[in-house]
């Protein structure tokens, strides 16, 4: 396991001042320009520093569990016709695939010697991850979550509070995932001198969508060895992932982002539909803005405010999507499909009752197209099944269809 | 020497108030009585805020005076409407201070050129990047006269200094302390820091902001610069007012 290399120079990858193609970039006022510019230095070093190296894959592997496996899933491969994997990042320690990024950050920022992090989260999945690794390393942790969050995530809020961390409403603007980034934005910016922002996703000002997609590339570096072992080839023909700010996408298609034979799929939440007025399907409904200090595509009024999106998972509930996802789309490097909230909750069920794995709400997006991409009988299709229903379950059990549950 | 911004610096050295209001604040047609009324009491500088969603740099109270105007249906569609006539009654420079989203959405030469015809005379943008603004944007604010004014804080080193002094035009935002706006800071921490921007001796002029409320904070802020800029204070003073000229009055008349 090893943290992907220097890939400057590759088309799909950030560039020098912080672009992939015209996304991206830091724009931050100056408040911020001390800590992100410090994190512009030294992100690099750090991470290839045999040291650090060595110990993030430890904790990956003896703390996270980690390698997670890559799963054959037989009667979902019978149903859609094409050999369908799953990589089990919902087997990850915490249920998702955030811890990756959350154990390199936590282990940057002691390098950086900050005493105190900060986070934000909407689903509560980040933010459970962060509390997590502060508690390992006896690190103070404050997480900033939406007001409105923080209601419909109860047991994620319950878990944070006990690893440790302080959970801060963010009450300003819709009291969700957007404003709780605000916050602990602000946060940083009135702490700049001992305080690390682990910011959860593929977005936000350079390095953090590089960072974290650096962080988060464990999963394509396994894939490619395990699908090697089980198939005898490194490539699939398909990688599918959900996309809110696109951290478990990223890290699931970094490795094959040069490899063109590869075709990679991105869904997003169409909540009641694209256009319905209550989606979160950013490259159907987004134009280019800044949002979080990156350029890049964003849902927004015609006067450059910016829109609360929908989607029945807090995961995926984001105006924006990460620069290099933005960069996937202009360039049509990657396909990108909607699930609607219905669509997902079916793919759920569907999942559960086919091969016994309760699926995050998140995940399901990615799930609920695998009828539409129009797979052969021989493709190899990897799923990025990014963390665990436990969460969703309130959501779950509400909408459960009549047909399913006791018989008696 | 056109720019009103130049005009007022040539002319005064010291203690120059700048005042920030959020436009379209309190209600979607304060925005000329709040600057008549500030210009009648004496505010040298008025700093106009375009209102944005997601404003990184603010606290609660100037964001939910945005969120509050926003509601109002402030856009820069309709300050520009507002601001169309203004100059024929105000005469004091007047600043747009916002962020960057809503200003590219519009077109940033469509936006410079309006501010010129309207006679606005310098603009803040605090989440555009320096070397953005030199290799894209510069040309044309210039073009059209507009000044754009940089923010330095006390994590901002020498060099770094020198070249936002280089850049900027009209004066320099200082920021008082590492802080979103609102905030309160012991301004006795930040006597190093300005005693390290009045030696440095920058061709620009300098205004504090950030923590300036009263008068005591606005005469220590002066002591060290050309004057400073109240915003939360103010914002606080016409939030729930039911006579706008009087509560202005008032404020000013407290900190001068």
């Amino acid at each position: 396991m090893k943290i992907a290399e220097n890939t400057f120079g590759s088309r799909y990858h950030v560039d020098e001042k912080g672009f992939y193609g015209r996304f991206g970039g830091a724009y931050v006022p100056e408040m911020l320009y001390p800590n992100v510019e410090e994190l512009q230095t030294n992100y690099l070093q750090i991470l290839r520093d045999p040291g650090f190296q060595q110990e993030f894959e430890q904790l990956l592997r003896d703390y996270v569990g980690r390698p997670s496996p890559l799963y054959l899933a037989k009667r979902l491969s019978e149903k859609y016709k094409a050999n369908i994997y799953l990589k089990r990042e919902d087997l990850n320690h915490t249920g998702a695939h955030k811890v990756n990024n959350t154990i390199g950050q936590i282990l940057l920022a002691k390098r950086l010697g900050k005493t105190r992090v900060i986070a934000e989260t909407g689903a509560g999945q980040h933010g459970v991850a962060t509390a997590t690794v502060c508690a390992l390393m006896g690190i103070e942790c404050v997480v900033y979550m939406g007001s409105i969050d923080i209601q419909r995530q109860a047991p994620n809020v319950a878990r944070m509070r006990m690893l440790g961390a302080t959970v801060v409403p963010a009450t300003s603007g819709s009291k969700t995932l957007k404003d709780a980034t605000n916050e602990a934005i602000r946060d940083w910016i009135n702490n700049p001198v001992n305080t690390h922002y682990i910011l959860g996703t593929a977005a936000g000002p350079h390095p953090y969508p590089d960072m974290v997609s650096r962080f988060q590339s464990v999963i394509s570096e396994e894939i490619r060895k395990q699908l090697l072992e089980k198939t005898g080839k490194p490539n699939p023909d398909y990688v599918m992932a959900c996309i809110g700010g696109g951290s478990n996408a990223a890290g699931a298609y970094y490795h094959f982002l040069d490899e063109p034979d590869v075709k990679l799929i991105a869904v997003e939440a169409g909540g009641k539909g694209v256009n319905s007025g209550f989606s979160a399907a950013t490259t159907q409904l987004g134009k280019l803005g800044i949002i979080h200090a990156s350029k890049t595509l964003l849902m927004q009024t015609e006067d450059g405010q910016i829109t609360e999106p929908h989607s029945i998972s807090a995961g995926l509930d984001y105006p924006g999507i990460g620069p290099l996802h933005a960069h996937l789309y202009e360039t049509g490097r990657a396909t990108f499909l909607n699930a609607t909230d219905d669509e997902a909750l079916q793919a759920a069920y569907e999942l559960t009752r086919l091969e016994g794995i309760i699926p995050a709400l998140e995940s399901s997006h990615a799930l609920a197209k695998l009828g539409e991409v129009g797979f052969k009988p021989d493709d190899v299709v990897v799923v990025c099944l990014s963390g665990r229903g436990d969460k969703d379950m309130e959501t779950y059990i509400r909408n459960l269809p009549a047909n399913t549950g006791d018989n008696a | 020497m056109s720019n009103r911004i130049d005009q007022l610096f040539a002319a005064k050295k010291n203690g120059i108030l700048n005042i920030y209001c959020t436009a379209g604040f309190p209600e979607l047609n304060d925005t000329l009585p709040v600057m008549r009324s500030l210009q009648a009491a004496g505010a040298d500088l008025i700093e106009l805020g375009m209102p944005f969603s997601d404003p990184l740099a603010d606290g609660p109270v100037i964001q939910d005076s945005s969120t509050r105007a926003i509601r109002n249906g402030m856009s820069l569609r309709v300050l520009f409407e507002q601001l169309k006539d203004f100059r024929k009654e105000i005469s004091v420079p007047v600043v747009l201070m916002g962020y960057l989203n809503p200003v590219l959405l519009y077109g940033i030469e469509n936006f410079c050129k309006k501010c010129a015809e309207v006679g606005v005379d310098g603009v803040i943008l605090p989440d555009l990047p320096m070397d953005e603004y030199e290799s894209d944007y510069k040309a044309i604010f210039e073009q059209y006269g507009l000044h754009l004014i940089f923010l330095v804080t006390p994590e901002t080193n020498d060099a770094r200094l020198r070249k936002i002094d280089g850049l900027s035009r009209g004066f320099v935002y200082a920021v008082s302390s590492s802080s979103t706006t609102g905030k309160d800071k012991d301004m006795s921490h930040q006597q190093q820091y300005f005693e390290r921007l009045k030696g440095m001796q920058l061709k620009n002029p300098v205004l504090i902001g950030f923590g300036i409320k009263d008068k005591a904070t606005f005469d220590a802020a002066c002591a060290y610069s050309n004057g400073a800029i109240i915003g939360t204070a103010f914002i606080r003073a016409i939030e729930n007012t039911t006579n706008l000229d009087t509560a202005i009055r008032q404020f000013i008349a407290g900190v001068k």
